[in-house]
């Protein structure tokens, strides 16, 4: 074995231009960047405010923008794959060989799900949840910024491999065999499973972490029944991750010992079993999509009820319908392969199972409904966004039960119309409700509001593009269209494989007016400004701060008497007060281990796809060590005092004074 | 007002969707496809009591409420009434109880592995993927083909499944009912065309670079002296395939030509089977129905299944 | 990868906030540990279900039967087993500051924890040598890999309470350090239970 393990000149795949022209756009918008920062001096800042920073908020954004440049490398891969699939008719090859095509759909799968919707939803939370609870940060800062790192981590891999080697040509669930090392000789598998691996932690070490603010950092007087909806979504969503992602750590071990070390967990030879891999992957796999959708049920909650000015219709049945959607999350696993010839009762139990699921699900629509009815409606872009959600997530919804049944299932299995259904469901459900969340909690977060009309533009092109480009797959699966195929040839097909290419270019029309509204946004930040951190005449507490929120959040913590805690203040005129004292507030210091730790890890990742044996143990040595070292470091912490906070309140509080004046 | 014309596109779209259908799922043209389209439309109209009444209230909800009819009633307290908390419990409850009846019946009366009842007496076909490219063995009638599976129309086919290596799933949509192939494990398909014709046959689950080339022609004779006059020609041929030739077709083709063997050397599938699930240890423990309970162990009828022929021998 | 997941859950017991309302937070630190305790044990829980299903898959190579000595087994678990109370006293005596005691019986379950460890890597060497590896069957993966993968908690356990010996004889027992005590007292104790299950599922039932 050689000083680089399997590293050569030879693994950079400079013979594909493709490949090449990609990675010199993102080499020449990395340089742009990097030169407008030198230009602006602001590389102190991005180190000592943002890469470093143990502040909620902070590691929020830092989330939301991973997502944002990973829904552009992922939103890449589609577009490359409904063009392919629109051009290869007929028995035409395409442009893209099944070589590099089969790593575009794996790409496309595990980018969007664990690299673009994962971190988007992550990061709103970072953002809301601590300030809807009342409390000055999570329960364990430096673990939070550990975790965006290695969720960054992760997807440097993921990257990487788009230059160096190869990506995996397995479909994002890899199963074995063809994700075993016979059937999968090269790198492309190593990378899927280190960047899952690493990026996993990143989330399990995040829920466990907002699981214990939850529980112990409430503010005062709050009860567990009176936590906005949002919080309960996203609490429900942290107990099925910490429920689930250790199974997906185990499954990746596992595959990674048949791999490395030549066990035989899954192989097909020496008593090794296949059906294993796909049983554990989808326990956790299922409740990853309920971990995906249930904070976007909370945010559209939040945004009907604040745009309708009203109250939101059935809180506690909401909270129930979430609990009983997280835990039938657990018991539906199997859907997933009807076709793996179980029983007839066993495949009818998993079927029931999953449509017992639609039970609450439908209550949450109904709810939505009920909370629309007899308010005042504003139709600003969280709203579109929210009853685009409510169409949409409907049909995904019925084609969801309908492959639940497993008569059914056996003729729609891995056909488009699966695609179909889990797009309307995940789009239409999780990426509308981020989206949502995005332009509802955007002033909380950055100041200034979003322009509105690039954003309903956005909406638009959203909306429709996805009914061109999803639609045509439902009927693709109907004309026995299976999944993952590389060129096709039926002419029955063609007309509605270009109206998905054209829908997929429409969809990119909406990413672009997304790009043009953050442009016109910041262009135009002193007119959009949110002086009173209270944009929407909120509900809960988040809006109870400036704008961005003072970076201890509270100066004093409120004591909560109302679900709608912030209404509740501002209808008993107890809003924008100012205590009888402020006391000094503790807080974290930043600092750089997080970043020294996780990059460590990913090095070792890197290290271990490649075999280079020495440079994998140096890394994890170096990362423990990062981290003893941290252990005992005694200076982590200080006082804010007293004459900065009351400083700091009265610019808010005269803010406030101000626009209510006005 | 483009939530209106938005609505039209999908309906047109959904009509467009029903009617274009010829070739596919909703096109079937044996007994198992024709049940599982009905099932299909059965299940979908029975949503649809709950899915149009959201879809339209959303709408009419948001037009009627919104911010400009301050004319309209509006109550910013008003968050619960038991009897709609009743009334929005209860209604999928109670399509999801119709829902769940028809789908524990029709699971049971589609059961892949049950034998097609009242039918006669099944054909027998073996069935292997390989890469990339079907094998089907007529153990009756001692032949073998790739990429093209004959037989005669109206008379029930059971098919046992295997899979060299890589993970497919057997899928004939005219004809209804797909089923993985997996190395090691036998599963069961039980099939019917009751009318003569050339049916499109895939792979259903991908399979590596060569998967989208993976399809065969399914042909169904208008009479089984047809099919008989169809395996006189094969047996015609004097290829032969035996475990040597097999090893050799089993190597990775794409788009492999359509190949008739005249002999088969006997239980070669079963050799094929035997080569890994000769490395699973005794399965008692598992068989026996007690012990059967959980998922996970269910999960692998197949499995146990293949091992009771190999100790019943 | 587990190793790491505890190491960084140690975190949990070092973080930032131990000062503001200081009991508040000391208790925040062992309910989210016991929260990754949670998680580790579902880890575990996949490693035991998979065992469950190809346990018999012996490929024609050894089974539990021809290989499990169970009473070499029981020494080790009494090892361990006895570990979690000498673990016991330490943290009685760390409640108490007493520094010395602590670090006496902290030293005593040192000692047994690495003489689990090293019996159980004699187990996995003297297999191995013998050909039982766990490249052989399915079998002998999953037994190889869960117990290999308690045996690596016991081992990253062993170096955290090197560590945890080394800050008490130096820093000797403020709060901070007793409630990193109490996280890896619960790590220890939960190691323990798992062990139990290791013993009764793979040795006792697999030797029957």
């Amino acid at each position: 074995m050689s000083f680089l393990g399997k590293l050569s000149i030879e693994s950079v795949p400079y013979h594909e231009p493709i490949i090449m022209v990609t990675l010199a756009v993102i080499a020449v918008v990395g340089i742009a960047v990097a030169l407008l920062i030198t230009k602006y001096k602001q590389w102190g800042t991005l180190w000592s405010d943002w890469i470093t920073s143990v502040d909620h908020k902070h590691l929020g954004i830092m989330y939301i923008v991973l997502a944002m440049v990973m829904l552009l490398r992922g939103f890449a891969d589609a577009i490359m794959m409904r063009t392919q699939l629109a051009v290869a008719t007929n028995g035409a090859p395409g442009y893209l060989p099944p070589e590099h095509y089969d790593q575009i759909f794996t790409a496309h799968g595990v980018i969007m799900i664990i690299f673009m919707a994962m971190p988007f939803m992550i990061g709103l939370m970072n953002i809301v949840l601590p300030l809807q609870i009342g409390a000055r940060d999570v329960a364990y800062p430096f673990l939070n910024n550990l975790s965006f790192w290695l969720t960054a981590g992760g997807a440097i891999l993921i990257n990487i491999s788009l230059g160096i080697g190869e990506f995996a040509k397995t479909g994002w669930v890899a199963y074995p065999p063809i994700a075993g090392l016979e059937l999968s000789p090269g790198v492309g598998v190593d990378y899927y499973i280190w960047a899952l691996q690493i990026s996993g932690l990143g989330t399990l070490l995040t829920a466990v972490n907002f699981l214990v603010t939850v529980f112990k950092m409430r503010a005062p007087g709050m009860k567990l029944m009176q936590m906005p909806i949002f919080t309960w979504t996203c609490t429900w969503a942290n107990i099925l991750i910490a429920a689930s992602f250790p199974i997906l750590t185990a499954v990746l071990a596992m595959l990674t010992l048949d791999r490395y070390l030549d066990f035989h967990f899954f192989t097909n030879e020496a008593g090794g079993n296949s059906m294993m891999y796909i049983n554990l992957f989808w326990a956790w796999g299922h409740p990853e999509v309920y971990i995906l959708v249930l904070p976007a049920f909370g945010i559209f909650s939040e945004v009907i009820s604040t745009f309708t000015a009203k109250r939101l219709f059935g809180y506690t049945s909401m909270v129930y319908a979430s609990g009983a959607i997280a835990i039938l999350g657990f018991v539906v696993w199997l859907h997933h392969f009807f076709t793996m010839g179980s029983s007839a009762n066993v495949n009818a139990f998993f079927g029931i199972m999953t449509m017992v699921i639609a039970v609450p699900t439908g209550v949450k629509l109904f709810n939505w409904l009920f909370t629309m009815y007899r308010g005042r409606l504003v139709l600003s872009v969280p709203v579109l966004w929210a009853l685009g959600f409510m169409v949409t997530f409907t049909i995904g919804g019925m084609t969801g039960v309908l492959l639940a049944i497993p008569g059914a299932d056996y003729v729609l299995h891995n056909s488009l119309f699966l695609i179909a259904h889990f797009h309307n469901t995940i789009i239409g459900g999780a990426v509308f409700g981020y989206l949502a969340g995005f332009a509802f909690w955007f002033p909380k977060a950055m100041g200034f509001k979003l322009d509105e009309r690039t954003g309903k533009a956005a909406f638009w092109c959203w909306q429709i593009g996805f009914m061109m480009a999803f639609l045509p797959l439902y009927v693709l699966g109907f004309l026995g269209m299976t999944r993952r195929l590389n060129h096709t040839n039926n002419p029955d097909w063609n007309l509605w494989l270009y109206i998905a290419a054209v829908g997929a270019f429409v969809i990119a029309l909406g990413i672009f007016f997304q790009l043009l509204q953050l442009f016109i946004s910041f262009k135009n930040k002193d007119k959009l400004d949110d002086t009173t951190g209270d944009p929407w005449n909120g509900h809960t507490l988040e809006w109870s701060t400036a704008s961005p929120p003072q970076f201890y959040n509270f100066a004093h913590i409120p004591h909560i008497q109302d679900i709608d805690a912030w209404t509740d203040a501002k209808e008993r005129g107890d809003s924008y007060h100012k205590p009888e004292k402020y006391a000094p507030i503790h807080m974290p210091k930043n600092t750089s281990a997080g970043v020294f730790m996780s990059m460590s890890f990913t090095v070792m990742g890197f290290a271990l796809i490649w075999h280079i044996w020495w440079l994998a143990a140096a890394a994890l040595i170096a990362g423990i060590g990062v981290f003893i070292k941290r252990c005992y470091t005694s200076d982590v912490d200080y006082y804010v005092q007293v004459d900065e906070i009351e400083k700091i309140e009265q610019a808010h509080l005269a803010a406030n004074a101000k626009g209510a004046s006005v | 007002m483009s939530i209106r014309n938005l609505l039209k596109l999908t309906f047109t779209t959904i009509a467009l969707m029903l009617a274009g259908c010829s070739g596919g799922v909703l096109d079937p043209k044996g007994q198992v496809g024709v049940d599982e389209k009905n099932l299909i439309i059965l299940c979908t109209i029975l949503m649809l009591i709950v899915v149009i009444p959201v879809i339209v209230l959303t709408l009419y909800f948001a037009w009627k409420y919104r911010a400009s009819r301050d004319f309209e009633i509006y109550t910013p307290k008003w968050a619960h009434s038991t009897k709609i908390e009743a009334l929005v419990w209860s209604v999928p409850v109670l399509i999801i109880v119709a829902l769940g009846v028809i789908t524990w019946r029709s699971t049971i009366a589609l059961d892949p592995y049950a034998p097609l009842e009242g039918q006669g007496e099944h054909l027998t076909v073996e069935v292997v993927s390989l890469d990339w490219k079907w094998l089907f063995i007529y153990p009756e009638q001692g032949i073998a083909t790739v990429n093209e599976l004959v037989f005669p129309a109206n008379k029930p086919i059971a098919f046992k499944i295997t899979s060299e290596n890589a993970m497919n799933s057997f899928f004939i949509p005219q004809l209804g009912s797909q089923i993985y192939s997996m190395a090691g494990m036998e599963t069961k398909l039980h099939l019917i065309a009751n009318e003569p014709g050339t049916f499109k046959g895939i792979s259903s689950n991908y399979s590596g670079a060569g998967f989208s080339g993976m399809k065969f022609d399914a042909i169904a004779t208008p009479t089984e002296a047809d099919f008989d006059a169809w395996v006189e020609k094969v047996k015609q041929e004097d290829t032969v395939l035996t475990s040597d030739s097999y090893k050799e077709l089993a190597e990775p083709t794409e788009n492999h030509p359509v190949t008739y063997y005249g002999d088969v050397s006997d239980g070669l599938f079963h050799e094929i089977l035997m080569k890994y699930m000769k490395d699973h240890g005794s399965m008692d423990f598992y068989s026996k129905p007690n012990n059967a309970a959980t998922g996970m162990k269910k999960a692998m009828p197949a499995m146990h299944k293949g091992h009771h022929e190999e100790v019943n021998e | 990868m587990s190793a790491l997941a505890n190491d960084i859950a140690t975190d949990m017991a070092h973080d930032i906030h131990e000062e503001h309302e200081h009991e508040h937070h000391e208790n925040n630190t062992v309910f989210g540990f016991w929260l990754y305790l949670m998680t580790d044990c579902l880890l575990f829980a996949s490693f035991f279900a998979t065992y469950a299903v190809l346990f018999m898959n012996t490929a024609g190579g050894v089974s539990g039967k021809d290989i499990f000595e169970l009473n070499f087994v029981a020494v080790e678990t009494a090892a361990l087993l006895v570990s979690s109370i000498t673990f016991g006293f330490a943290m009685i005596c760390a409640h108490k500051q007493n520094k010395s005691g602590a670090l006496a019986w902290l030293a005593i379950t040192w000692v047994l924890g690495a003489t689990f460890i090293g019996m159980e890597v004699y187990e996995f060497h003297h297999l191995i040598v013998h050909g039982n590896g766990p490249q052989e069957s399915a079998f002998l993966t999953a037994f190889f890999s869960l117990v290999g993968l308690h045996g690596i908690h016991v081992t990253s356990g062993l170096i955290w309470m090197t560590i945890l010996f080394i800050e008490v004889s130096r820093r000797g027992l403020p709060e901070k350090t007793v409630t990193r005590l109490s996280c890896l007292s619960l790590f220890w104790h939960f190691l323990d239970i798992v062990w139990i299950c290791v013993f009764t599922v793979v040795y006792l039932m697999g030797a029957m």
